[in-house]
This record gives C-alpha cells, sequence and structure tokens, in this order.
C-alpha cells in the first residue's frame, strides 16, 4: 500500500468518505490556482471542516512523510496553492463560519474559508469593515489572504492584512495546534504572527483568523482624472503624495487597459486619455473636502483634460469598474496575457514606464499598464498570442526584464502576489543566499521535513540537519526547572 | 578576545567598566562597530571565542525584560548612526540601527515628513524601539514600530549578515524577518540597518482634554471616540497615582479646515468639561519609572480597558501601593507603574498578578509584562506570564542561536 492510499484510507475513518477525493477527474479540478500556467494534479484531496480534521491529515502527513498545500478559494496569482503529485491538497472551503463579530473590541474571528468581503458585510451593520481588500475580495478567503499577505486598492493607507491580523489559530507543519498572538497587540514572545501571514502556506495551516475591523469614514470622495500621457498622470500623483495628502487610493492606467476597460464593461472614461488616475479619499467629510480641492488642483496642474467625482456609491461604481475590470479585460484585446507584479519606488515611476516601453517595443509584445501609483505597485499585463511561433517565449522573457527593472530601481518581484511556484527563480536575483538561507532558519524551526507546501517561496530548500553545538529541544537550564517559572 | 573585537571594529573596543553592567551582570568588553561589516566580524568573533553577546542601543530600556545569564561582549550601535538614504517622494528612509528616533525626525522634517513612533522613554534608537515594541499614542493612527519598519539588515548569532523586506513600502516577497526580530529583544540577531516608512506631518494639530470622576466614565468616553467617525491620532485615559479622577486626551490632526471642524465634534463626545488642553505629544507618550517602581505594559482587547483602569485604582487602595496607568483606549496598550515597592515587594508582585488576570492572559486575551522592576520584586514575579507556542519559539532560537548567546536568559521562557 502506498503511503497516500494510506493516508486516503485512515483520512476517511476520520472525515468520512465524502470528504476524501481520490478519483482524478474530481482530483484534476483542483490541478491550478488562479495562475492557470502551473497545473499539478494533486494526489489526495481532502476537504476539511475544523481545526481537528487539519490536524488528523498533517499528523497523517508527518506519520507517512507525505508533503500537503492548503488551499482556499484557489485566486492566488502565483501558484501558491499548485498541488503536489504525490501529496495532499488540504481544502478549507468548508470552514466559512464567522464565529465573532465584536465592534466595540473592533475585532472579528473567522474561519479560514470565509471570504474576505463577507467580513465586512458581517461589519457594516456595526460601521465597521475589514480593511484590506484585493480585487478578488468577492471570492478570496481569508485562510488565503493571510498566506499572501494580500494588499488592495486601499492598503495605500489602510496597510496589508499583516497590520489587520491579531492572531491565528495554526496547525503548525509537525500537527500541533498552536496559537500564535491574543486579541490583543504585542502578545509577549517572538513575533511568530508576523512571521506567519505572508508565508505563503509553508509554515502550517492557519484555521482560525483574529482580524481587526475599521471603522467606516464618515465620507468617501473618488475622483476621475483623464490625461494625455502616463507622464501627466505620474506627475500629478507625485504632487498629491508631495503635498502630504494620503488617499485612500491612487490608481493609474494607461491607454491599452483603458481601451481593454472600454471594450469590456464600457466605463466611459474621457474620451482621448492617455491615462486615467482614479484618487478616492475618504475621512472626516471637513478633512475630504479640504483634500479634494487640493487633489483638483493637483490634477489640473499636472494637465488633466477632465475631471469627474463621483456624487454617489453608483458613480463610483462605475468609476472603480473599469480599474476592477482590468485585468479580465485585456481577454478582448489579446488571446493571451501574463499579469506581472513588481514594485519600484514611487519616485521612479516615469523612468521605468519609459524603460518598459522601450524593453515592450524591441520585443514587439505590447504591454498594458494597470497600477496602484500611490504606493509604486505595478502590474503590466504583457499581451501575447501564444499560437504564434515564438511570441510566449518572447513575452515571458519581456516579464522577465520588467522585474529585472523593478530591482534595479531598488523594488520588490511581488507587491502582492506573492512568490508562489511562478517567481522562485527570481528569488535569487533579489535576496542573496545568505538572505534566503536566514529565512529558511524560521521554515527549519517549524518545518524541518519541508512537508508544508514545498517547492514554494525558496529555489533551495535549506537542509534542516542537526549541527555542531546545536542543542536539541529545551534548553538546560528548563530542563533542570529553573528558567521555566520566568 | 579584546585584540579580535579591536581588530574587528578598527579600533572601537575596550575593557568593560562598571557602567556598562547589563541589568547589574557585568560584562567584560565593549564593541562599537560602525558598519554592517563590522558588526559581523564582531558577531564571528564572539562565535569562536563562545562569547556571550548583548546588543546596547541608546540604553533606554537595557533592563527591561529579564536580567542575561552572563554577558561577555557588549555591542554597541553607537557607531551605527545616520541617515543612509531619505528619498522624500517615497515617504521612505533607511537608517543605520542606532539613530535616534529623534535625529531621524530633525532630519525629514524639513521635507515635511515624521517618522511617526512615540518613545516611552526619550532618546531612544530606532532598532531598540523595534527590538522592544515600543509604542505610544499615535501607533492609533500609524501603527507601532512592527507596521513602520519596511526591511532589516541583521547579523547572526554566526556572523552571517541576511536581509530581508525591502525599500519600498509594498512588498511580499520571502519572510518578514523584521517582524521576527521586532520585539525579539536581541535574541535572534544584531539589527543593523533598517527602512522606515514616514508619514506626512500633520498641517494641524490639537489636543483635547477632558477629566472624570471614575474610571469608567473616562474610558467611555474614550471609547465613544474611538468608535467616532472622527479618526482621532490618539485617544489616551490617564490616572495619577492617588487621584480622585481620571482624564482623557484625544489628539485630532489633519488639515488647518478639517481640524476646525473636527475639534467641536469630538468635545461633544468628550463632554461639557473637555476643552483645548496643554497636553503634547511627547510628554503624554513618556513613561516615567524610577528605579523603586514596577513598570508593567499592559495589552488588552478595547474591551478590557475600563476593567484594567478599575483594576489599578482597587490595587491602589486595598494594597497601599500608589499606580499609576497611561495609555492608548484606542490600540489597548497601557502602561502601569506600581511606585515605592522596594519594601512592599510581596505586594507589588501580587499586583503584577492581579493585573495579568484583568488582561485575561492566561486565556489568551491580553497580556501583562514587567518591563522592569527592582531587583527584590523580579525575583518574585513571573516577568513575561504564559506564553503561547513557546515549544516553537524555542525552536526557532534554537535554529539563529544554537548555542544561546545572544542575550541569553533576558526574553520569555528564559530564552
Amino acid at each position: 500500500m502506498t503511503a497516500l492510499t494510506e493516508l486516503a484510507d485512515r483520512s476517511r475513518d476520520v472525515l468520512g468518505g465524502q470528504a476524501v477525493v481520490t478519483d482524478e477527474a474530481s482530483r484534476r479540478t483542483y490541478e491550478c490556482d488562479g495562475l492557470a500556467a502551473y497545473a499539478v494534479v494533486p494526489g489526495l484531496v481532502v476537504l476539511v471542516r475544523d481545526a481537528d480534521e487539519v490536524r488528523h491529515v498533517v499528523g497523517l502527513c508527518n506519520e507517512l512523510a507525505v508533503p500537503f498545500v492548503a488551499r482556499g478559494s484557489g485566486t492566488g496569482l502565483s501558484g501558491g496553492a499548485l498541488p503536489h503529485a504525490e501529496g495532499v491538497l488540504i481544502v478549507l472551503t468548508q470552514m466559512r463560519t464567522i464565529l465573532d463579530v465584536d465592534p466595540v473590541a473592533q475585532r472579528a474571528v473567522v474561519q479560514p474559508g470565509v471570504v474576505n468581503l463577507d467580513v465586512t458585510a458581517a461589519a457594516a451593520p456595526h460601521g465597521y469593515h475589514y480593511a484590506p481588500d484585493p480585487s478578488s475580495q468577492q471570492v478570496c478567503s481569508i485562510g488565503g489572504n493571510v498566506a499572501e499577505n494580500s494588499g488592495g486598492a486601499h492598503c495605500l493607507k489602510y496597510g496589508f492584512t499583516t497590520n489587520h491580523v491579531l492572531a491565528l489559530e495554526l496547525v503548525a507543519p509537525g500537527g500541533e495546534l498552536v496559537r500564535l498572538g491574543t486579541t490583543a497587540p504585542d502578545a509577549p514572545g517572538y513575533d511568530l504572527l508576523g512571521t506567519v501571514v505572508g508565508s505563503e502556506g509553508t509554515l502550517g495551516v492557519v484555521t482560525e483568523a483574529t482580524v481587526r475591523l475599521t471603522r467606516s469614514p464618515e465620507h468617501v470622495m473618488t475622483l476621475l482624472a483623464g490625461f494625455r500621457s502616463t507622464d501627466d498622470a505620474g506627475a500629478a500623483t507625485s504632487s498629491i503624495i508631495g503635498a502630504g495628502i494620503v488617499p485612500a487610493a491612487i490608481e493609474m492606467m494607461d491607454v491599452l487597459s483603458i481601451q481593454a476597460a472600454e471594450e469590456a464593461v464600457h466605463c466611459g472614461y474621457p474620451d482621448g486619455a492617455g491615462a486615467v488616475l482614479i484618487v478616492e479619499l475618504d475621512g472626516p467629510r471637513a478633512e475630504v473636502d479640504a483634500q479634494l480641492a487640493e487633489v483638483v488642483a493637483h490634477c489640473d496642474r499636472a494637465g488633466s483634460f477632465e475631471i469627474r467625482q463621483a456624487a454617489d456609491d453608483a458613480e463610483r461604481a462605475l468609476i472603480w469598474r473599469g480599474r476592477k475590470s482590468a485585468f479580465a479585460a485585456v481577454g478582448r484585446i489579446s488571446p493571451d496575457y501574463i499579469v506581472q507584479d513588481g514594485v519600484i519606488p514611487r519616485t521612479a515611476l516615469p523612468s521605468v514606464l519609459h524603460r518598459m516601453g522601450e524593453l515592450a517595443e524591441q520585443a514587439g509584445i505590447r504591454v498594458a499598464n494597470v497600477f496602484h501609483a500611490g504606493d509604486g505597485n505595478l502590474h503590466p499585463l504583457v499581451l501575447f498570442d501564444a499560437n504564434r511561433e515564438g511570441e510566449t517565449e518572447r513575452a515571458e522573457e519581456l516579464s522577465a526584464q520588467i522585474l529585472a527593472l523593478c530591482l534595479e530601481h531598488g523594488g520588490s518581484i511581488t507587491g502582492e502576489h506573492g512568490i508562489g511556484a511562478d517567481k522562485v527563480k527570481q528569488m535569487p536575483k533579489m535576496f542573496t543566499a545568505d538572505d534566503l538561507d536566514t529565512m529558511q532558519l524560521v521554515r527549519c524551526a517549524f518545518d524541518p521535513d519541508h512537508l508544508s507546501n514545498p517547492g514554494k517561496i525558496f529555489p533551495t530548500p535549506r537542509l534542516c540537519g542537526e549541527r555542531p553545538g546545536r542543542r536539541q529541544g529545551s534548553h538546560p537550564l528548563q530542563e533542570a526547572g529553573l528558567a521555566e517559572v520566568f | 578576545m579584546l585584540d579580535r573585537l579591536l581588530e574587528a571594529t578598527g579600533g572601537q573596543a575596550r575593557e568593560a567598566t562598571a557602567d556598562d553592567a547589563v541589568d547589574g551582570v557585568t560584562a567584560k568588553w565593549v564593541a562599537a562597530p560602525s558598519s554592517t561589516d563590522q558588526a559581523a566580524a564582531v558577531l564571528r568573533a564572539a562565535a569562536d571565542e563562545g562569547a556571550v553577546v548583548v546588543v546596547r542601543g541608546c540604553g533606554t530600556a537595557l533592563d527591561w525584560g529579564r536580567p542575561p545569564r552572563a554577558v561577555d561582549v557588549v555591542v554597541s550601535t553607537e557607531g551605527l548612526d545616520g541617515i543612509v538614504e531619505h528619498e522624500a517622494g517615497d515617504l521612505v528612509c533607511t537608517v543605520e540601527a542606532g539613530t535616534r528616533i529623534d535625529d531621524v525626525n530633525a532630519a525629514v522634517a524639513g521635507s515635511g515628513q515624521q517618522l511617526a513612533l512615540d518613545q516611552p522613554v526619550p532618546g531612544a534608537s530606532v532598532a531598540g524601539a523595534l527590538s522592544t515594541s515600543r509604542s505610544g499614542p499615535r501607533r492609533m493612527l500609524y501603527g507601532g514600530p512592527r507596521d513602520l519598519v519596511l526591511g532589516v539588515t541583521m547579523v547572526r548569532a554566526d556572523g552571517v549578515v541576511a536581509k530581508a523586506g525591502g525599500k519600498v513600502v509594498k512588498n511580499v516577497a520571502g519572510y518578514d524577518l523584521a517582524k521576527l526580530v521586532g520585539g525579539a529583544y536581541g535574541t535572534l540577531g544584531l539589527v543593523t540597518r533598517l527602512v522606515v516608512r514616514l508619514h506626512p506631518l500633520p498641517t494641524a494639530s490639537r489636543w483635547l482634554s477632558s477629566s472624570y470622576a471614575s474610571t469608567d466614565d473616562a474610558v467611555a468616553a474614550a471609547l465613544s471616540v474611538v468608535g467616532s467617525q472622527l479618526a482621532p491620532t490618539a485617544v489616551e485615559v490617564r490616572r495619577d497615582a492617588g487621584a480622585d479622577c481620571a482624564e482623557v486626551h484625544v489628539l485630532v490632526e489633519g488639515t488647518e479646515h478639517g481640524v476646525a471642524e473636527r475639534l467641536p465634534a469630538a468635545a461633544e463626545l468628550l463632554g461639557p468639561d473637555s476643552g483645548d488642553g496643554p497636553a503634547d505629544t511627547a510628554t503624554l507618550a513618556r513613561v516615567e519609572a524610577g528605579n523603586g517602581d514596577v513598570l508593567v505594559k499592559v495589552a488588552v482587547p478595547l474591551t478590557h480597558v475600563a476593567e484594567v483602569l478599575r483594576t489599578v485604582v482597587d490595587l491602589e487602595q486595598r494594597l497601599g501601593l500608589p499606580c499609576r496607568i497611561a495609555g492608548s483606549a484606542g490600540v489597548g496598550v497601557l502602561h502601569v507603574v506600581v511606585t515605592e515597592t522596594a519594601s512592599a515587594a510581596t505586594g507589588a508582585a501580587d499586583a503584577v498578578a492581579e493585573l495579568r488576570a484583568a488582561t485575561g492572559q492566561d486565556a489568551g486575551a491580553g497580556s501583562a509584562v514587567v518591563l522592569r522592576a527592582p531587583a527584590e520584586v523580579r525575583d518574585l514575579v513571573d516577568t513575561w506570564g504564559p506564553v503561547p507556542a513557546l515549544e516553537l519559539m524555542r525552536r526557532v532560537k534554537a535554529e539563529f542561536d544554537p548555542d544561546h548567546r545572544l542575550a541569553p536568559g533576558r526574553f520569555v521562557g528564559g530564552i
């Protein structure tokens, strides 16, 4: 009997037959996440309902030395939930209960499969919301957000998932159930909570999250400004930030992505725009009003030829519709495309956009640009036709060149999509061998056998062996009963 | 050893004096590297010799936590000083670890920017604030050190240099080691350089203050502002030792017009006695604790703030030990100072236990950590209280510092 067969049998005893998926056709439906370029049929799929079941499965994985991968809604864009052919895919979508909403404590406790937007829906009647808002928030899960440290359009002002998670319940890779953090800040001890958020499922399986709820603003004003060029729109962004204004969001789209969005959702952006900026201000009404006047003035001075203000939620939704549809919309103007995710210091924006244009021209490939201009997070969409000889390769090469360009300017190879399986090979370009080795010390502490989502983030697994002088287990003072009381 | 330290630091090493003792533990040598490379050479030398290392910044919190079991080399970050890079348009600044928060602010103020880190003890370095998770009133809006540090360069116990994070605001590549070394009290490595996020200086900034007959009334007023849509920068509650009243201070910042409109609304929530306070941020952030005092950091869910204040008043009356409390009702982090404890060590230890019970630490709700205390009290109290996931923390320590040479014994569970 193979390890996987034994694991399936013994899982069935505890989880029930329905929860253990072995037939190939059903397993195949889980072969990829939101990055369909990578596909692996998982060796086994289990649909878990609570932390005990997760612990049981992870315990079996340890006993039988079988790797496991956790999966939420499967919307990730870096192959972070790419299954393992000889491993177990632990699917958490049935753990969808919001356990508690406490507006006075400004906290919610949720299971990992809870959809991001459902947290906000539960908090909204109390005047609160869950701040991190990735574009996929209608479907993506909190567990996936925790794994990827998801951002969103509004993280410029409100921060990322890591700033909004207070505590986690985690089945560590060894199978033990641990709590990291408390419902209050600064729990004593190492900040393992902050380390686990963004670790892409390599440090265990999250089974519960306590998240911060944010008081919803008194007033929101959304503004759409049309510019002749990305240079002008970039100049407006710089002067807004330079004036000390922190908008809730500043998003930019270039001419190609505007064209795609028009074709897809008829968002009615200003005619002839070479770039548009969406600026959202929120907060107390008096502050928003004061800042709005300033933002309009900055856009005017930078050469904006049309500025629209959303008067109500319906108009705001219309402005956002073009932006939020942009990734899918480029399907209208190109049969295939790569969604890239890189970060540059905001001040490097004009030179990076120019250089990217040159690289695209040299490659004979079009690049549409949609990005979070406020924090320098670029999402170039590299457009190609896989049916044309050699175009896929050229598109992939251009995509890699764009990341190299981000690094040249002191940026990052990912702002929110994660390393996953997709960017493993790029990691040594951003980090030295010593940097990666040091990060993997954490991995060795949590998962010395590399069972939890192996093959992600790190190009070369660190050998977690015994080292000279290393003490195993507890400290001698503790063993002697001296240190534990402190 | 001294020869190796002198070589590693280009002459910036010496025999330790009595003044270099760490929380009463005598040190042998002091080394002050002025670059990451020198720091790495110092830690390599210490590793070769099996020497115990304690990192010292500006010395504002050297006696926080437990005393180390031994100290061979004090590594001072005084030579790691200065702004490395400040690109104003990016609102990001790279600094050497030993740079004082005040110096960073002086350097970036000209660009209309700030490093929004309050200082419970003035004169702290950026790395010191990160390593001990220090925060003050404005954490409510800007976050604490863990939220403001974007990247770190560190030297491991074995002398290997590693960095994590970066110099952009948004970045999810690799593990966030800045979080791990934050609040680790120097037990995982020596931070030599940091990248911090800056914020624009607000145009207008006003404190509003009010006083209440009971702590419950004060907390209720504070929470009404916390739960409002006024977006305050800070909401502080305070009660001085022996006082028959409690205070609330609210910081409203923004544009001139916006602040002028929001102040009356905040005043209405605080009640008829509220007014523009004489308060200022640096004073409210400051935590005064003398050598005979016990300083406890309390962290609770906002729903437990009132209970903590009630406990402090009750302790004072029952134990006869004057107690002060001040902190953020918007964040749930407060500092309690129990005074005149030297001759009442048992009572002070009881006070710590009762405060801890009020935080719900046993049930995983909050925590009460003794930052500093006279030796008589420290011998009687559990400094850190119960720590969940301690076994995982030990394993992390064993990977980063297998020989337990970095501030051994200072941290939780004897780490």
